[in-house]
């Protein structure tokens, strides 16, 4: 038994476990200190994770290999990055309990676990441990009622969806025989024909992740979610779960169930499709900015998931790579949402950035990067991402997928510009508060990110390329 | 006598799932109903679970069906917690009521 080959989740639920008996023993407030330590804690896995050597363990259950550590990174990265943009934030608002970054930071072993599962028991519980931590992050304000009953709209949504997953693992259990990936990808491919309860077990368990990702048809619990929960629990949300779970999507389309590919495939698409045309129809009548994130981020998933309906290695590539973009430039223009206070209350109106422009031109200058990019204008990060993606899909033949693309990038760009309008041509009515030196850091590493990223593609492209060698290989 | 198999069992279990899907989705009332909904499905799967891995006699099944067990437990203690601090956020778990959130 290959015991050490998990040791950055072994190393990182040691640490939470320390973390959380160092924040109840000692009588003072230790929510800093435990904000460092969990920080510290995500370094050292993810270094973990770089030098994670490829092979499975507890037999077969758990793996390894470049798909798991290219996502596993993107997932400690955002994780790090969300415990950063919520420690300030929570002081002001008095949230600063220690817990915060410890739930953080359980639920980032939660994602890791899932995207190394090799075993539908393994995917379960580490889809369990990042869903039950969100949960209670989600209603983390709990005074305030918004915040409360997002938590409780993202736990019934969110149960339900696991019991699909389950429904669907037991008839896959049922009619395959095993709930191991790589021995229910040899049932599918020595079957003379697919029995109709693996398919239908599929189409559960694809529901249940589409469900997680918030693909539409079963992205309603999003917006509300979004706007109810703390800000930047929801820049946490966008960011690291949505990679996890497109990551997890992914490995269970391309790995155990890669032979019934013209099965799944019609549902991605639909997927897809209807994704991007709500996410750039939806946002536009928003003024709330952080329920206009979410349908921006409904939109996003549905350009990744063209990435997995082309179902080529390209595609998987290219989804790959967009969600690296998509989780840089989405914690950046959070980090600017989360500055957004005045007279130490927190705004979230997109009518309260009027100004931003003379007032603080930096921030103003890196949200502006971060809109463009993510209405996919070049040379910004973003176009890239919808060019690899969008080339993958005419490439592989898909001319409807491509051309919708394109045109809900269109469309979706009007509210991108709006923001920054807004923040540079309307009147505004004050300055808004000092914005915090982590806030800057993050702004600044993620806005240098979204601009320069058109210099180092090559970077990205060949570990997404690795990975995806391993995922199909 | 009937003879009952693994039909009989999928068949139970089918129904129970339906039933607490429609139980989360057609319920007006409170939300304490949809938290037994969902105890309902996830108890439906196990039944599914242990009816397969009895068909198929192998073990993976029934061991899957007690992690079930476990994370449900945790499933609805959080659930509650999250339902108390409504409560107390807004005096009242009415399902019509958990709408303050619309776009």
């Amino acid at each position: 038994m290959n015991w050490t080959l998990v040791l950055p989740e072994l190393v990182l639920a040691i640490c939470g476990l320390l973390a959380l008996v160092a924040g109840v023993i000692p009588k003072r407030d230790t929510s800093y200190a435990i904000n460092m330590a969990v920080l510290g804690a995500l370094l050292l896995s993810g270094v973990l994770v770089l030098v994670q050597p490829e092979g499975t363990a507890f037999a077969g259950q758990y793996v390894s290999d470049a798909f798991t550590k290219f996502t596993k990174l993107l997932v400690v990265a955002g994780a790090a990055l969300g415990v950063l943009v919520a420690m300030d934030w929570n002081a002001k608002q008095g949230l600063a309990k220690f817990e915060f970054p410890i739930l953080l930071l359980f639920s980032t072993i939660g994602m890791m676990i899932m995207l190394s599962a090799n075993d539908l028991l393994t995917l379960y519980i580490g889809l369990e441990l990042l869903s039950l931590s969100l949960y209670v992050i989600a209603a983390f304000d709990r005074d305030n009622g918004r915040s409360s009953e997002a938590g409780l709209k993202y736990f019934v949504l969110g149960a339900l969806a696991s019991g699909l997953l389950l429904y669907g693992a037991s008839l896959i259990y049922g009619f395959s025989g095993t709930t191991n990936f790589d021995r229910i990808a040899d049932a599918i491919g020595t079957a003379e024909a697919v029995p109709f309860g693996l398919v239908v077990g599929l189409v559960f368990v694809l529901a249940a992740l589409a469900f997680k990702v918030s693909a539409v048809p079963f992205h309603m619990w999003t917006p509300d979610v979004y706007e109810g929960a703390p800000t930047p629990v929801t820049a946490f949300f966008a960011s690291a779960p949505k990679v996890a779970a497109i990551g997890l999507l992914t490995r269970v389309a391309a790995g155990p169930f890669g032979d019934l590919a013209g099965q799944w495939q019609q549902i991605i698409i639909l997927c897809s499709l209807a994704s991007m045309v709500l996410g750039a129809l939806a946002a536009i009548g928003q003024t709330n900015i952080k329920r206009l994130m979410a349908y921006s981020s409904i939109g996003h998933v549905g350009y990744a998931l063209m990435g997995l309906a082309v179902g080529s290695e390209l595609g998987v590539r290219a989804l790959l790579v967009y969600m690296a973009i998509y989780l840089f430039t989405n914690v950046g223009a959070f980090a600017v949402l989360i500055a957004m206070r005045r007279n130490g209350q927190s705004l979230e109106k997109v009518e309260d950035l009027a100004g931003l422009g003379r007032t603080d031109p930096a921030m103003a200058l890196a949200m502006t990067l971060f809109m463009f990019s993510m209405a996919g204008i070049p040379p910004l990060a973003g176009f890239f991402g919808k060019y690899f993606v969008i080339g993958a899909a005419i490439q592989g033949g898909f001319i409807t997928l491509a051309v919708v693309g394109v045109l809900s990038s269109a469309v979706s760009a009007y509210y991108y510009l709006r923001v920054i309008k807004v923040m540079y041509f309307d009147a505004g009515i004050g300055a808004l508060d000092a914005r915090p030196a982590s806030l800057s850091v993050v702004l600044a590493g993620t806005g240098l990110f979204t601009l320069f990223f058109f210099a180092f593609p090559g970077l990205f492209l060949s570990a997404a390329q690795a990975a995806v060698a391993a995922l199909v290989g | 006598m009937l003879n009952i198999g693994l039909s009989h069992f999928l068949s139970v279990s089918a129904i129970l799932f339906v039933l607490g899907v429609l139980g989360i989705f057609l319920n007006r009332k409170n939300i304490i109903v949809i938290l037994m909904s969902i105890e309902l499905i996830l108890l439906s799967v196990n039944l599914n679970f242990v009816a397969f891995s009895s068909a198929l006699q192998d073990l993976t099944g029934q061991i899957f069906a007690m992690f079930v067990l476990t994370v449900a437990a945790a499933e609805a203690a959080i659930g509650l917690a999250i339902l108390v601090i409504y409560f107390r956020n807004r005096s009242s778990i009415a399902v019509d009521d958990v709408s303050t959130l619309r776009g």
